[in-house]
C-alpha cells in the first residue's frame, strides 16, 4: 500500500500553520487520552486476530461518530519503513505506532484515523490513543474537541475503567485519566542565556517534564522542548490541564525576558548568530537535519524579535518538517539512506526561503 | 539560604507552589519538608519506574512466590515478572490480579490511587446498575471531600461500602 496523504486535508499539519495564539514561541499544543476496551488483552499481548478485533470495533465505533464518520483511516501496518517514518516525522503517529524500533514490517491491525485537528491511533500501546492537536498555544481548545470525541466513542466501545484507578492502561504510567498534554516550544534565548536548566529542573517539582522533539525518548533539537504532565493519576483532566497552562505561560513569560536581556546586553552577538544562521540556510549547499533546524532555530529567534523580516513563522514550520529525512526522501522518491540527503535538504531550503521572500515582496 | 521553618538548617527544597493564581515560594530543609510531608524531585527521583519494577519479586518472603513467579493474572496468564521485564501489564484484568502492588506502585508513580477525573460510564449500563452507582457515588464523594463537606462525604462513604 502506499501512502496517499492528499485524502488527509492539510496533509494532516494544520498544527504547524503558526496561526494559533503564541505562535512565535509555541508551535502546537497536543493532548492525547489513552484507552483501551474492558475484556481485551493490551496490544503488547494480544495475538494478529486480537489485533484485527480490536482494530474493527473501533473502527465501526469511529464511524458513528459526529467527528470521525467521514474521516479516512490509514492503514500503518500496511506502510512500508520510510512511509511510517513520514507519518511519525508528521508528529501524526507515535514512534511505537510506527513500530521504527524494529525491522520488518509494522505491527498488524496499526491504524491512524484523521480529520481535522483530530486523530485516532489504534493498536498503540493502548487499544486506542485519542489525540488533538492544535497551531501554538491552545490547550483547553484541544481538549473541547477531544473530550467531546471521547464521550461519543465511549458510548459505544466498553473501556476499561477501574473505580479507583481510573481508566486502565498498559502501563501503570498513564492510569487515571489517560491523559498527556503537552507543548512544543521553542526556547532559546532561555537556552542562550544558559537559564533553561533552572526553568527544567522547576517542572519536575510541580509534576511536570519535559522531551525532545519527537516525545518520549527523543533528543531536544533546536531548541524546541516538548513540555507535559507527568502524572495522570489523582488529579482531574481539568487541573492536570490548569496546571500546565499557567507554567508554560510563565515559561513563555521566562523566554521573552531572557530574550529582552539578550537584545539588551549583547545585541552584536546576538544579531551575528541570527544573520549566520539565515545566511548559511540562504545559501549552504549541504545541511544534516540537525544542523538545518539548530539554523532555523536562529532564523526563528530573529523573526520573534523582528530583525528578519522576509521569512514567515509557517514557512519555518513547514522547513522544519519537510527537511525531516523520510520527508526528502519521500518527496525525492529515494530511500532514507540516500547519500545525497543533506544536498536535497539544501536545496529544499533554499527554495522555500526563496518562494517566501519572492511572495511576501509581491504582496507588500 | 537557612531553612523557612526550623531557621537552623540549610533550605534545600525550594518549594514554588501556586494557589488560586498566587505564586508562593517556600524555602525548606530536608527535614522540615519530609515533616510536611513534601515529596521531592529528589525522593521521586529514587523510585523510577524501572527500579521499582526491577525490585518487585526480588523481595523477601511470599511476594516473589505467590505473584511474582506464580499465580499469573486470571485472564491474561501474564505474571509479575513479565511485568517486571517488559513495563507493561497484559490487559486491564491485571489491575485487580496485582492490586496491592499496582497500588503502591501507581502512589509511588503519581502520589495517590484514587482516580479523580472523568468518571466512565459502560455503555447500556441501567442508572440502576450497582457498578454505575458505585461511580456515581465516588464523583459525588470526591466532590463532597473538595467541598470540605465531611458530613456528606461519610455519608456517601458509608453507602459506597454497602454497595460494594
Amino acid at each position: 500500500m502506499t501512502l496517499d496523504l492528499s485524502l488527509v486535508p492539510d496533509g494532516g499539519i494544520a498544527w504547524a500553520d503558526a496561526s494559533g495564539p503564541d505562535g512565535h514561541i509555541v508551535l502546537s499544543s497536543r493532548i492525547r487520552l489513552a484507552r483501551n476496551l474492558q475484556g481485551m488483552p493490551f496490544t503488547i499481548r494480544a495475538d494478529q486476530a486480537e489485533h484485527e478485533v480490536v482494530l474493527s470495533h473501533v473502527l465501526s465505533a469511529a464511524r458513528q461518530t459526529p467527528d470521525l464518520a467521514d474521516a479516512p483511516v490509514l492503514r500503518v501496518d500496511g506502510l512500508d519503513r520510510g512511509e511510517r517514518q513520514l507519518l511519525h516525522e508528521r508528529h501524526l503517529i507515535s514512534r511505537e505506532l510506527a513500530a521504527l524500533d524494529q525491522n520488518g514490517p509494522g505491527r498488524p491491525g496499526a491504524a491512524l484515523v484523521l480529520h481535522g485537528d483530530l486523530g485516532l491511533m489504534i493498536n498503540e500501546e493502548d487499544h486506542l490513543r485519542l489525540q488533538s492537536f492544535r497551531s501554538g498555544f491552545a490547550l483547553p481548545e484541544a481538549y473541547a474537541s477531544l473530550e467531546r470525541l471521547d464521550t461519543s466513542l465511549g458510548q459505544r466501545l466498553a473501556f476499561a475503567f477501574h473505580p479507583e484507578f481510573g481508566y486502565l492502561t498498559a502501563c501503570p504510567t498513564n492510569a487515571g485519566t489517560g491523559l498527556r498534554a503537552s507543548v512544543l516550544i521553542h526556547l532559546p534565548g532561555l537556552v542562550l542565556t544558559k537559564e533553561i536548566a533552572k526553568v527544567l529542573q522547576g517542572l519536575s517539582q510541580v509534576g511536570l517534564t519535559f522531551r525532545g522533539l519527537y516525545g518520549e525518548g527523543s533528543e531536544v533539537v533546536g531548541n524546541f522542548f516538548q513540555l507535559s504532565n507527568q502524572t495522570t493519576l489523582g488529579k482531574s483532566e481539568e487541573d492536570l490541564l490548569d496546571q500546565l497552562v499557567k507554567i508554560v505561560r510563565q515559561v513563555i513569560e521566562y523566554e521573552e525576558e531572557a530574550r529582552r536581556v539578550l537584545q539588551r546586553d549583547a545585541p552584536a552577538l546576538i544579531e551575528d548568530k541570527i544573520w549566520r544562521a539565515y545566511g548559511l540556510l540562504r545559501h549552504a549547499r549541504l545541511l544534516s537535519f540537525e544542523e538545518a533546524m539548530n539554523l532555523l532555530s536562529g532564523v526563528r529567534l530573529g523573526v520573534g524579535l523582528n530583525l528578519i523580516t522576509d521569512v514567515g513563522v509557517y514557512t519555518l514550520n513547514k522547513l522544519m518538517i519537510f527537511t525531516q529525512p523520510a520527508h526528502l526522501a519521500h518527496q525525492a522518491g529515494r530511500v532514507l539512506t540516500d547519500p545525497d540527503l543533506p544536498a536535497l535538504r539544501a536545496g529544499f531550503v533554499r527554495s522555500l526561503l526563496e518562494d517566501d521572500m519572492r511572495r511576501r515582496a509581491g504582496g507588500a | 539560604m537557612q531553612c523557612d521553618q526550623c531557621g537552623e538548617r540549610p533550605a534545600a527544597i525550594h518549594l514554588t507552589q501556586i494557589v488560586n493564581n498566587a505564586v508562593t515560594q517556600a524555602h525548606l530543609c530536608e527535614t522540615c519538608a519530609a515533616e510536611k510531608g513534601i515529596q521531592t524531585s529528589a525522593s521521586v527521583a529514587k523510585f523510577p519506574l524501572s527500579d521499582f519494577l526491577a525490585s518487585l519479586g526480588k523481595g523477601t518472603g511470599k511476594a516473589e512466590t505467590a505473584a511474582g513467579a506464580g499465580e499469573p493474572c486470571s485472564f491474561c496468564g501474564a505474571t509479575l515478572a513479565d511485568f517486571r521485564e517488559s513495563g507493561r501489564l497484559g490487559c486491564p484484568q491485571c489491575y485487580a490480579s496485582f492490586e496491592g502492588h499496582l497500588r503502591d506502585l501507581l502512589r509511588r508513580l503519581h502520589g495517590s490511587t484514587q482516580h479523580v477525573g472523568e468518571v466512565y460510564l459502560p455503555p447500556g449500563g441501567s442508572a440502576e446498575d450497582p457498578a454505575r452507582r458505585v461511580v456515581e457515588l465516588r464523583d459525588q464523594l470526591r466532590r463532597a471531600v473538595e467541598a470540605e463537606n465531611f458530613e456528606l462525604a461519610a455519608e456517601l462513604r458509608d453507602r459506597i461500602r454497602v454497595l460494594e
